[in-house]
C-alpha cells in the first residue's frame, strides 16, 4: 500500500515514476490549450458573418447624416458606447446590452451591436430619454446560459443599469430570465422565441420589438397553403427550434384544411443530408424547411441535386441565410423559392420613410449588406428589434415618468408597458405597427413572404397583424412583482 | 493504514471555510453571486479532480455528471414537483448511478482510450437531452423557479431567489466537497488511489483490485459532480443542455489545471481565478478570450503544475 509516515508530506507526491501523472498533465494541458485556441478561432469564424438592410417610407427623419456600420464599428469602444453630456443634474439612463459577441451566435451578435449602438446614437440626438442621455453598456455573454444569467446580475448590481435587453438565442434569454425576475430588473429581449409569450418566464421579461415565431409561422400559413400547396412536408433542426416550426406550422396546416405528408427531423450534428430526401414523400406539394446552421449552404445545395427541376415548392425562413449573400455560389437553386422574412432585406421591397432612415443610419446597401463590404450581409429579418426596443424603452419611460431604479419606477415602467396597445410605423419602428399584448408581453405585426428572383428576395405578400394572432397561453400582468 | 492530516493542513482548510463564511458580509452585492457561482463550480472542480487529480484519469466527459445533477434536480422539480432537498438528493443519485454506468465500461480502457470513451459517452449524453425534448427543454431549456417551492427547515423558510440563501448554500456544499476530498486523500482508499496514479502495474502487483478503486473514485467523482450540478439547478433556477455540451466538460480541466492537479485547494482557485478573468477582460476588450489564452500561457510558464501545485513544489511541499 503506498503509504507515508510523514503527514506533513503531501499525499500527491511520489517517489518514483511520474510518468503516468507527467503525461496525464501534458495531455490535459494540450487540450486546455487546444479548446482555448479554439473559442479563439471560433470567435472570429463566428464574426465573420454578414449583415444586410431594407427601404422606406414614413415620418420626417428628426436627424441627418448617418455612418457606415463600418466606420461605427471603427469608432467603438469595447465595453461602453458614447457617453454624451447629460443636462444639469441628470445622470444618463443606463441601458445594458446583453451581446453575443462570442460564441455560436456572434454572427447576429455583431449586427445586433451595431444596429444598437446606431439607435442609441439616434436617441441621443434627439434628446435622448426624457432629456436624459443614454449610456450604453454591453457585455458578452458568450452565448451561453450561465454566463448570460452573471451578465444579468452584473448590470443590476454592479452597473446598476436602469433596464436590460438585447438578448437574441432562446437558451440564452431562458437561462438568463430567472435572476432578472428575481433582481427585479426589466429585461427586454430581441429572441423571437416563444418562451416569452408561452408564460413560462415572469414579470420582469418581455418581447416588444420582434414578433415571436408562432405569430410569424401563424401569419404565413393561410396565404402559404394556398398558394404553394396543402400537402406539406416539414424538414426541420431536431431540437427545439425545429420543433417550434413542427408544431406550430403543423397545426396550422391541419387547421387551414391541409396534410403534413411527413416530418423529416435532422440531427444538429449532421453535416451531409442526402439520405433524408428521398423520406420527402412524392405527392408532397409544398416542402417546409427551416434549416439553420453552418451545415445550410451544403443543404441547399444537396436539395437541388436531388430535385434537379422537378421539384415541389419550396417555403423557408430567412433564419436559415441571414447573413449569407443570395448569390452565393451554391443557392442558385433557391431561386424561385419563397423566404419568410421579418423586414425585407433588399431596398425598394418596402420603402417607407422609417425603413429608410433606419437603414441610412446602419450604413446598409440596397443589397442589405454594409456600404462599405458588400460580403458583410446583414440580419435584417431580426436586427430591427433592437432598434424598436430601445425606442420602445424610450416611449414608456416617458410616458410612465420612470427616473430611478426604483421598485416603485419599474413597476411603473412595466404596469405602462402591459397597458400600452400600439406601436406606430416610423423611424421609431421602421419595420412597421406594433400591436402589444400585455397578457403575453409580446408583440405582433405584419410578415414579409418573398420570392427569389434574380437571386434577390422580392416581397410577393405582406400578411397583416391580425393574421398574426393568436390566444393568449398565459397572463403576465396576474403576476407577482 | 490512516493518516492524519496536520494540524496547519486543517486550520489552513478551515480557515478557508471561515474566510468565505465571514466574505459574504463585506462583500459587494454583485461579487456576492459571483462567489456563490465560483463555490457550486469549485465543487465540480473539486469532484473532477478526485478523478484526475488523485486517480490519474482524464475525463473529457465530466459534463455528462454535472448534466445529471442539473437534470436530476430541475426535472424532478419541474415534472414532479419536488421540495428542493428531495431534488437535490436525487441530482447527486443521478450524478452516482450515471457515473457508476459510465464507469463499469469505459474503465476497461486507460490513457488516451479513456478520455476519448468519456468524450464520446458525454457527447451521447448530450444529444439524448436534446432528443427527449419534450421532457428535458432540450437546448432551450426549462426555468424552473416557478415549480420550486421555498425550502421550510422548523419554523424557518428559505427562498431560493434570496442571495443569503444561495451564497450560503453554495457554500455548505463547497464546505462539503471539500471536507470529502480530503478525508478521500488521507484515507487508506485515498492512498490507493494515489498509488494507482502513480503506476497502476505496481499497485496491481501488490495485490490491490485497481479496477474497482477506480471505479469508487469514478463515482464520487461523478456524485460531486452531480451534486454541483444539481445545486446550480436549485439556485439559478434553470436547467438546460448547455451544460451537457463539451464546454463543460472543458471547464473543470481547465479549473483543475489552473488551480494545480492533485491538490486540495487548486479546484477553488483556480475557478475563481478564470471566473474573473473572463469576467473582467470581457469588460475591456472584444477580443477577451485572447486574454484568457495568454493569461493561460503565463500560468503554464510560470505555474506548470498550476497555482497550488507550483506553489507547494517550491515553497509549501507539506500542502495536500
Amino acid at each position: 500500500m503506498a503509504t507515508d509516515n510523514d503527514t506533513d508530506k503531501s499525499p500527491t507526491e511520489a517517489d518514483d515514476l511520474p510518468v503516468s501523472r507527467r503525461s496525464v498533465f501534458r495531455s490535459a494541458a494540450a487540450l486546455a490549450g487546444a479548446a482555448v485556441a479554439g473559442g479563439v478561432v471560433g470567435r472570429y469564424l463566428g464574426n465573420s458573418q454578414p449583415a444586410a438592410a431594407p427601404a422606406g417610407d414614413d415620418h420626417k427623419p428628426p436627424v441627418q447624416g448617418a455612418k457606415s456600420a463600418s466606420a461605427q464599428a471603427a469608432e467603438q469602444v469595447p465595453g461602453r458606447i458614447v457617453k454624451p453630456a447629460s443636462g444639469p443634474g441628470e445622470r444618463p439612463i443606463k441601458l445594458g446590452f446583453q451581446a453575443h459577441r462570442t460564441g455560436i451566435g456572434a454572427g447576429y451578435g455583431g449586427w445586433y451591436e451595431r444596429t444598437t449602438r446606431a439607435a442609441v446614437k439616434v436617441i441621443n440626438e434627439i434628446g435622448g430619454i426624457a432629456g436624459r442621455p443614454i449610456e450604453l453598456i454591453v457585455e458578452d455573454d458568450g452565448t451561453d446560459p450561465k454566463r448570460g444569467a452573471e451578465v444579468v446580475e452584473k448590470f443590476a448590481t454592479q452597473h446598476k443599469v436602469d433596464f436590460a435587453f438585447g438578448t437574441l438565442f432562446s437558451h440564452v434569454v431562458i437561462g438568463s430570465a430567472p435572476r432578472a425576475g428575481e433582481l427585479k430588473l426589466p429585461y427586454l429581449v430581441v429572441s423571437e422565441g416563444y418562451h416569452v409569450a408561452s408564460g413560462a418566464l415572469n414579470r420582469y421579461v418581455f418581447q416588444p420589438g420582434l414578433s415571436d415565431v408562432r405569430s410569424q409561422v401563424t401569419a404565413i400559413s393561410s396565404w402559404v397553403m394556398d398558394n404553394l400547396g396543402k400537402k406539406a412536408t416539414i424538414i426541420f433542426p431536431d431540437y427545439a427550434f425545429g420543433y417550434n416550426h413542427r408544431d406550430f406550422f403543423g397545426a396550422a396546416v391541419a387547421k387551414l384544411g391541409g396534410t403534413i405528408k411527413a416530418l423529416i427531423p435532422i440531427p444538429p450534428t449532421e453535416s451531409s443530408f442526402t439520405k433524408y430526401f428521398p423520406k420527402i414523400p412524392s405527392d408532397t406539394e409544398l416542402l417546409y424547411h427551416v434549416m439553420v446552421g453552418p451545415g445550410v449552404l451544403t443543404f441547399v445545395r444537396e436539395m437541388g441535386e436531388y430535385f434537379g427541376s422537378k421539384r415541389p415548392q419550396i417555403f423557408g425562413f430567412i433564419d436559415s441565410l441571414e447573413g449569407v449573400d443570395m448569390a452565393s455560389p451554391g443557392l442558385e437553386f433557391l431561386e424561385g423559392t419563397y423566404f419568410w422574412e421579418g423586414l425585407p432585406r433588399y431596398a425598394g421591397e418596402y420603402p417607407t420613410r422609417g425603413h429608410k432612415f433606419y437603414r441610412e443610419k446602419l450604413g446598409l446597401s440596397d443589397s442589405g449588406a454594409s456600404v462599405d463590404d458588400a460580403k458583410d450581409v446583414s440580419n435584417n429579418s431580426h436586427m430591427f428589434g433592437c432598434w424598436e426596443t430601445l425606442f420602445i424603452i424610450k416611449e414608456i419611460v416617458e410616458q410612465s415618468g420612470y427616473r430611478e431604479a426604483t421598485p416603485r419606477d419599474r413597476e411603473a415602467f412595466i404596469e405602462t408597458l402591459e397597458n400600452t396597445r400600439w406601436f406606430n410605423e416610423g423611424i421609431e419602428h421602421p419595420q412597421g405597427h406594433k400591436m402589444f399584448i400585455g397578457k403575453t408581453h409580446q408583440s405582433h405585426s405584419q410578415q414579409f413572404i418573398s420570392k427569389v428572383v434574380d437571386q434577390k428576395l422580392k416581397v410577393v405578400h405582406r400578411t397583416s397583424i391580425e393574421d398574426s394572432l393568436y390566444e393568449p397561453e398565459t397572463d403576465y400582468t396576474k403576476r407577482a412583482l | 493504514m490512516r493518516q492524519r492530516p496536520s494540524g496547519k493542513i486543517l486550520a489552513l482548510h478551515a480557515g478557508i471555510i471561515v474566510v468565505l463564511l465571514v466574505a459574504q458580509l463585506f462583500l459587494p452585492p454583485y461579487h456576492h453571486t459571483n462567489l456563490a457561482r465560483i463555490m457550486v463550480f469549485a465543487s465540480f472542480a473539486v469532484g473532477y479532480n478526485v478523478l484526475m487529480g488523485y486517480t490519474g484519469l482524464l475525463s473529457l466527459g465530466h459534463a455528462m455528471f454535472f448534466a445529471a445533477g442539473v437534470y436530476g434536480a430541475g426535472l424532478t422539480v419541474f415534472h414532479l414537483h419536488f421540495g428542493a432537498i428531495e431534488a437535490f438528493g436525487a441530482g447527486v443519485l443521478s450524478g452516482l448511478a450515471l457515473a457508476t454506468a459510465i464507469g463499469l465500461v469505459a474503465l476497461r480502457t486507460t490513457g488516451v482510450s479513456f478520455l476519448i470513451v468519456t468524450l464520446m459517452f458525454a457527447q451521447a449524453a448530450f444529444l439524448t437531452t436534446l432528443h427527449f425534448n419534450q421532457i428535458t427543454g432540450g437546448d432551450q431549456g426549462l426555468v424552473i423557479s416557478s415549480e420550486l417551492a421555498s425550502l421550510r427547515i422548523g419554523s424557518f423558510e428559505f427562498s431560493f431567489a434570496d442571495p443569503a440563501v444561495k451564497y450560503n448554500a453554495a457554500l455548505l456544499l463547497f464546505a462539503v466537497s471539500f471536507a470529502v476530498s480530503m478525508a478521500l486523500v488521507y484515507s487508506p482508499v485515498g492512498r490507493v488511489l494515489i498509488a494507482i496514479r502513480e503506476n497502476e502495474a505496481r499497485t496491481r502487483m501488490l495485490g490491490y483490485n485497481t479496477y474497482k478503486y477506480k471505479l469508487l473514485s469514478m463515482i464520487i467523482s461523478g456524485a460531486i459532480s452531480g451534486a454541483a450540478g444539481a445545486m446550480y439547478a436549485l439556485l439559478f433556477s434553470y436547467v438546460g443542455s448547455t451544460f451537457a455540451s463539451i464546454q463543460y466538460s472543458i471547464f473543470p480541466l481547465l479549473w483543475t489545471l489552473v488551480g494545480g492537479v492533485g491538490t486540495l485547494m487548486g479546484p477553488i482557485l483556480g475557478t475563481g481565478l478564470m471566473f474573473y478573468v473572463v469576467d473582467v477582460s470581457s469588460g475591456l476588450t472584444h477580443s477577451h478570450l485572447i486574454v484568457v489564452g495568454i493569461v493561460l500561457v503565463v500560468l503554464v510558464l510560470w505555474f506548470p503544475r498550476g497555482i497550488v501545485g507550483t506553489v507547494r513544489e517550491r515553497w509549501f511541499p507539506w500542502l495536500p
